[in-house]
């Protein structure tokens, strides 16, 4: 799924500004390659300060597609069809597939996939704080595949072309299979919109929750946004956060004619000398809040992802166990 | 020749049983790649039981639905064995709450996985054309679970003290359930007579060839079989089938001739 705008500070982030001591000659280069719109790949040199933020920014991502399993997950059990609990399966796994890439992505500047989970664990490292909220009844499934999905697909479509070769590689795919959640969410929405007036309210539940909160996916207003120049300026971010939210709402709104919903914001207008649809305030102090920890299910989602790692400890440690027993016992036939 | 339904719902029901509880490690899973293999399992699981219930609807006629045969029928009327019917920790009664155990999902998936492949190999001769297009199909993907979870058997079994006792402790657990594989219940008697099934009785050598040798190199005792045989293909259950069930049905019915 998911990024919100990788621009969310977090304490992982304070040595940003280390001054680097690399060579000139090495610097310059990496600054053509950028100018040039060329990639960065994990051997060349780069600057201290753009590996962290990249670190950062993808292993945000990747949380979020981690953390992200549980707000889905939710409803797998209850799924009211098999052909529905086969699609939500699939896609929750799409998502763990997702957080593999991205932690891969990640590792290729020289940060683990435990130091990356221990951040996450500790609360130090961030992530998209959509699945800081609940899923209360089951159109809350195609509602995150129709609008978190979407508004994921508006921030990650870009990143297809950051200057960072693996990190871009690895959303190609993302891209794709986000565009397929879409797809079947909405397809999912269409069919309660069409069936009794009891789904068609959940429906309208669901996106009354979700509408707000996915036009805060973005992130902060462009005034506000701490990282977004020096991003836009390395070529990991390409389109500012208003730009984004914008272009998802303009896209928004006449599938949500199509689905006969209505979006909850009586200021949501086309403004013809604008070309685009106004919209109103979004509640800031309440996604801050969010972000800090005190959103609705920061907690639950946290400590969920603590116990599986925590209670997963002995499976992993049996598995390394095994490995270095048969590495043993082949050094010994070997002898 | 066509199927008894009471055996496509038997075949069917273990599917979509075991598919709901491999299901529930999604996202709680203990590293992220087991997270997805069981989500993979338990998506071929679901998908071999829509097959099943499909053909069996088709051969009820009138308004059966797969859905309708997953989600409105109730636990009596389930054909699963007991086995996968089984929360993820040792013994405990229906509603008593513990943490799942790694280790009883996998020694569960194989011991299971272990009789399946055996069953879907002899159904691919079966009478019935459309049984046995399910059987191919169901085959290759029972294969990977039996991979999957004789890996982690042996892994756990020669791994660390912990994980060793925990699999012995899960196979202690499990592997007086099995006992139920190897009666005949009317349906398999029906489906064996009308020459669309396998013996299932038959399968048991290989099957214990099988099981001996993973559990022999996992360095784990198989016990000694002793106790209940359990009857869940015939409709008599443990006290957990109603708790799964009525989670997994509970949306459905409450919205009876919804379409989704």
């Amino acid at each position: 799924m998911y990024t919100q705008a990788m621009d969310i500070p977090d304490d992982s982030g304070k040595k940003l500004a280390a001054v680097s001591n690399a060579p000139s000659e090495q610097e310059a280069a990496f600054e053509a390659r950028i100018d040039a719109d060329g990639r960065i790949e994990p051997q060349d040199w780069m600057p201290e300060a753009y590996r962290k933020t990249l670190v950062r920014q993808i292993s945000q991502h990747a949380h979020s597609e981690i953390v992200g399993m549980l707000p889905e997950g939710n409803w797998i059990s209850r799924a009211p069809s098999l052909k529905r609990k086969a699609i939500l399966i699939a896609k929750v796994q799409d998502e763990g597939g997702h957080g593999l890439y991205l932690y891969s992505a990640a590792e290729t500047l020289g940060t683990s996939r435990d130091q990356m989970l221990e951040g996450l664990h500790s609360g130090k490292a961030k992530y998209s704080s959509i699945f800081n909220y609940p899923t209360l009844n089951w159109a809350d499934v195609g509602v995150i595949g129709w609008l978190v999905d979407g508004a994921a697909i508006m921030n990650q479509v870009p990143l297809c072309r950051c200057s960072y070769g693996p990190y871009a590689r690895a959303m190609v795919r993302v891209c794709k299979e986000e565009s397929f959640h879409q797809r079947q969410g909405y397809e999912a929405l269409l069919v309660m919109m069409k069936g009794t007036d009891e789904q068609r309210a959940m429906v309208q539940d669901a996106v009354n929750r979700y509408w707000w909160k996915c036009l805060a996916m973005f992130g902060p207003p462009d005034a506000d946004s701490p990282h977004s120049a020096q991003g836009m300026r390395w070529g990991i971010k390409r389109i500012s956060n208003d730009d984004l939210r914008q272009k998802f709402i303009d896209a928004t709104v006449p599938q949500a004619k199509v689905l006969g919903v209505t979006l909850p914001d009586p200021a949501l207008k086309w403004n013809e000398a604008r070309g685009h649809y106004d919209y109103g305030q979004i509640d800031w102090a309440e996604f801050w809040n969010t972000v800090e920890g005190n959103g609705p299910c920061n907690k639950e989602r946290l400590a969920t992802r603590v116990k599986a790692h925590n209670d997963g400890q002995w499976v992993r440690d049996a598995a390394q166990a095994y490995a270095r027993k048969q590495k043993e016992r082949a050094l010994k036939e070997a002898a | 020749m066509s199927t008894p339904i009471d055996y496509l719902l038997h075949l069917a029901d273990n599917a979509v049983v075991l598919g709901q509880r491999n299901a529930e490690w999604c996202g709680h899973g203990p590293i992220l790649e087991e997270d997805m293999a069981l989500a993979n399992v338990s998506l071929d699981l679901i998908g071999q039981a829509r097959l099943l219930y499909q053909r069996a609807a088709e051969l009820m006629g009138g308004d059966a639905t797969e859905d309708k045969l997953a989600y409105f029928r109730g636990p009596h009327e389930f054909r699963n064995y007991t086995l996968l019917e089984l929360p993820h920790h040792g013994a405990l009664v229906g509603y008593a709450a513990a943490d799942r155990d790694y280790a009883t999902t996998i020694v569960r998936n194989f011991l299971y996985s272990a009789l399946m492949v055996h069953v879907w190999d002899g159904l691919q001769q079966s009478a019935d054309p459309a049984l046995a297009a399910i059987a191919a199909k169901s085959l290759k993907e029972t294969s990977y679970h039996l991979h999957h979870s004789r890996d982690w058997l042996v892994r756990m079994g020669d791994g660390t003290e912990e994980s060793h006792a925990r699999a012995q402790a899960a196979v202690n657990h499990l592997m007086p359930y099995t006992e139920e594989f190897w009666t005949t219940s009317p349906a398999e008697g029906a489906a064996v007579a009308a020459k669309v099934a396998i013996d299932v009785w038959a399968l048991r050598p290989a099957w214990d060839a099988l099981v001996n040798d993973a559990l022999a190199e996992a360095t784990l005792t198989r016990p000694n079989f002793h106790g209940y045989i359990t009857e869940g293909k015939i409709g008599l259950h443990s006290e957990h089938l109603s708790y799964l069930l009525g989670e997994m049905q509970g949306l459905a019915r409450a919205h009876p001739g919804a379409t989704w």
